[in-house]
């Protein structure tokens, strides 16, 4: 069937005007057969197979990019959390194989290789704790490396001893990054039911259940749904719902298209499609536009979490149409400083660390990229992650901790990321303290909900 | 031989030659234009063409003409192979 001129101007628009873009091409390594009790051999094998696995990542991307029109924004690898792969290894030797990770992304060209992680959600093993250990300085040594620790699930509960060793980790990932603001942590994510198949960073690694390589695809595109939405200034809340649906029908439709070219074009099967609202600083590239679109004067106010549900629900209910292997964890991201209405809110005093906790319950991950007073102390980190982590637990869903304490900053103040990353006004933790509740350790159990078979 | 399509689009000020030299550019390129389009909207000329790139050796090649060609008019030229549109808009 032939085009309509005005179907050919709406995709252009939404590519040229509206940012659609494919956020990331990730490409899922399995690194289970680079295991050798001799760690340099290990280490030389795990160079060498993301290497050559990935090596056309970059320019079959490109090329994919070039001919669709559709910009591919990063190139990403995701492998087998690394904890699975230390055995006996050295605190020392897991930041050398950190610093190999690195250099691997660096020489491919790829902008971050995921799965610097452990799943600790029940117990520690010896690998888990030597790679725990090494977080710190593993992530203020390298650029490229992200990791991600899951400590809860709803099927075992939540590892308070994990926890706990969390909040002092974040402490001292951004002690030792201190004159980049405790950049360190923006590469860290604490989960709650974390997803194998996640393409988005930092939280992506290549799970155990996943096969040898795979191509999985995350799609953003929060400026299209914003201005869908603002040529329906007089709709009803139903059809809100339809308007988002329909445009992230269409953004997925082209998100699975390219994934499955670019899978064809490297010979691998294409895992998921990943739709998530994944803002950027640029101009209208924001979710927290879309909730105040709904009809918010800010973002933080009485209703933000009734809007923000709708439209979550909305993205997933177009993604699950328009493919049928959607994944990762398709939804709306509200991460702070990514998001200049987000900022906004904050700096107008709409939105409170209370609040996006509480959005949390209804968007795909949790808190996200928020930067925090230099002096919050880690337990009340551990609590802040506790808390995170409940929801998720109770709720059934993914949720995550990704906040960045920065050192010698206090209220108010604004910190620099750079880049995607972005900036964001530091916010005050609770004064009280949580030490008791978080030094008790050891397990919460599973809820009720975990209770299933 | 199938049919391989990719749809151009050219927006930017309306001025004279803008047809002639996009269209130069496609044949030298060997590409055959199967469908054009073009309206004013708000000022900004706006054609779409939808052509034939089956004989087409080289599309980053082309890419790089058409870049010339717009830099040359102050336009903004895009080529896309048509199968995006088709995904987006057609189940």
């Amino acid at each position: 069937m032939n085009l309509a001129f005005t179907e050919i101007q709406e995709t252009i628009r939404m590519v040229q005007m509206e940012s659609l873009d494919i956020r990331t091409v990730t490409m899922g390594i399995s690194l289970r057969d680079c295991i050798d009790s001799d760690f340099d051999s290990m280490n030389n094998k795990v160079y060498e197979k993301i290497t050559s696995y990935a090596g056309q990542l970059r320019p079959v991307a490109e090329q994919v990019e070039k001919e669709y029109g559709i910009p591919i924004i990063n190139k990403r690898i995701s492998i087998t959390p690394v904890a699975e792969l230390l055995g006996h290894a050295s605190k020392d030797q897991a930041v050398q194989l950190a610093k190999t990770l690195d250099k691997a992304a660096r020489d491919l060209g790829v902008d971050f290789i995921g799965g610097y992680s452990a799943l600790v959600h029940k117990g520690i093993t010896k690998g888990d704790q030597t790679l725990l250990e090494a977080l710190p300085e593993a992530l203020s040594v390298t650029e490229r490396v992200c990791a991600s620790v899951s400590v809860a699930t709803t099927r075992t509960g939540i590892n308070m001893d994990a926890v706990k060793q969390m909040g002092e980790i974040i402490k001292e990932a951004s002690e030792l990054t201190k004159d980049a603001n405790g950049i360190a942590c923006a590469k860290l994510v604490v989960f709650c039911n974390p997803v194998e198949d996640n393409p988005f960073m930092a939280g992506a690694f290549h799970g155990t259940g996943e096969g040898e390589a795979v191509i999985n695809v995350g799609v953003s595109g929060p400026g299209v749904v914003l201005n869908a939405l603002k040529r329906h200034s007089d709709a009803d809340l139903g059809e809100i719902s339809e308007v988002i649906k329909r445009t992230v029908f269409k953004i997925t439709r082209a998100g699975e298209m390219i994934g499955r070219v670019v899978a064809e074009r490297l010979s691998l099967p294409f895992g998921i499609m990943d739709l998530s609202l994944a803002p950027t600083n640029a101009m209208n590239d924001s979710v927290a536009e879309i909730l105040e679109e709904i009809g918010l004067e800010r973002v933080g106010t009485h209703g933000t979490i009734a809007a923000l549900a709708l439209m979550n629900d909305a993205v997933k209910k177009g993604g699950a149409m328009a493919s049928s292997y959607v994944g990762g964890l398709s939804g709306a991201f509200i991460p702070v400083s990514e998001d200049n209405g987000m900022i906004k809110g904050i700096e107008d005093g709409a939105l409170s660390l209370s609040k996006l906790e509480a959005m949390t319950c209804v968007c795909s991950v949790g808190l996200d990229m928020i930067a925090l007073t230099g002096d919050a102390s880690a337990s009340s980190l551990s609590g802040l992650i506790a808390d995170e982590m409940a929801i998720g637990m109770i709720n059934k869903k993914t949720t995550a901790v990704r906040v960045i304490p920065v050192p010698g900053k206090s209220e108010g103040e604004m910190v620099e990321f750079g880049g995607l990353l972005g900036r964001a006004p530091v916010m005050g933790v609770n004064p009280f303290s949580s030490e008791k509740l978080i030094n008790r350790g050891g397990r919460i159990p599973a809820p009720l909900q975990a209770l299933i078979n | 031989m199938e049919q391989k399509r990719a749809v151009v689009s050219v927006v930017g000020k309306d001025q004279i030659g803008i047809i002639a030299k996009v269209t130069t550019c496609l044949s030298e390129n060997k590409m055959n234009v199967l469908d054009i389009s073009q309206t004013i909207l708000q000022d900004f000329f706006t054609m779409m063409m939808i052509v034939d790139v089956s004989e087409a050796e080289d599309l980053a090649k082309l890419h790089d003409d058409l870049d010339k060609v717009s830099q040359e008019l102050g336009l903004k030229i895009d080529i896309q192979l048509e199968d995006i549109f088709q995904t987006m808009h057609r189940i």
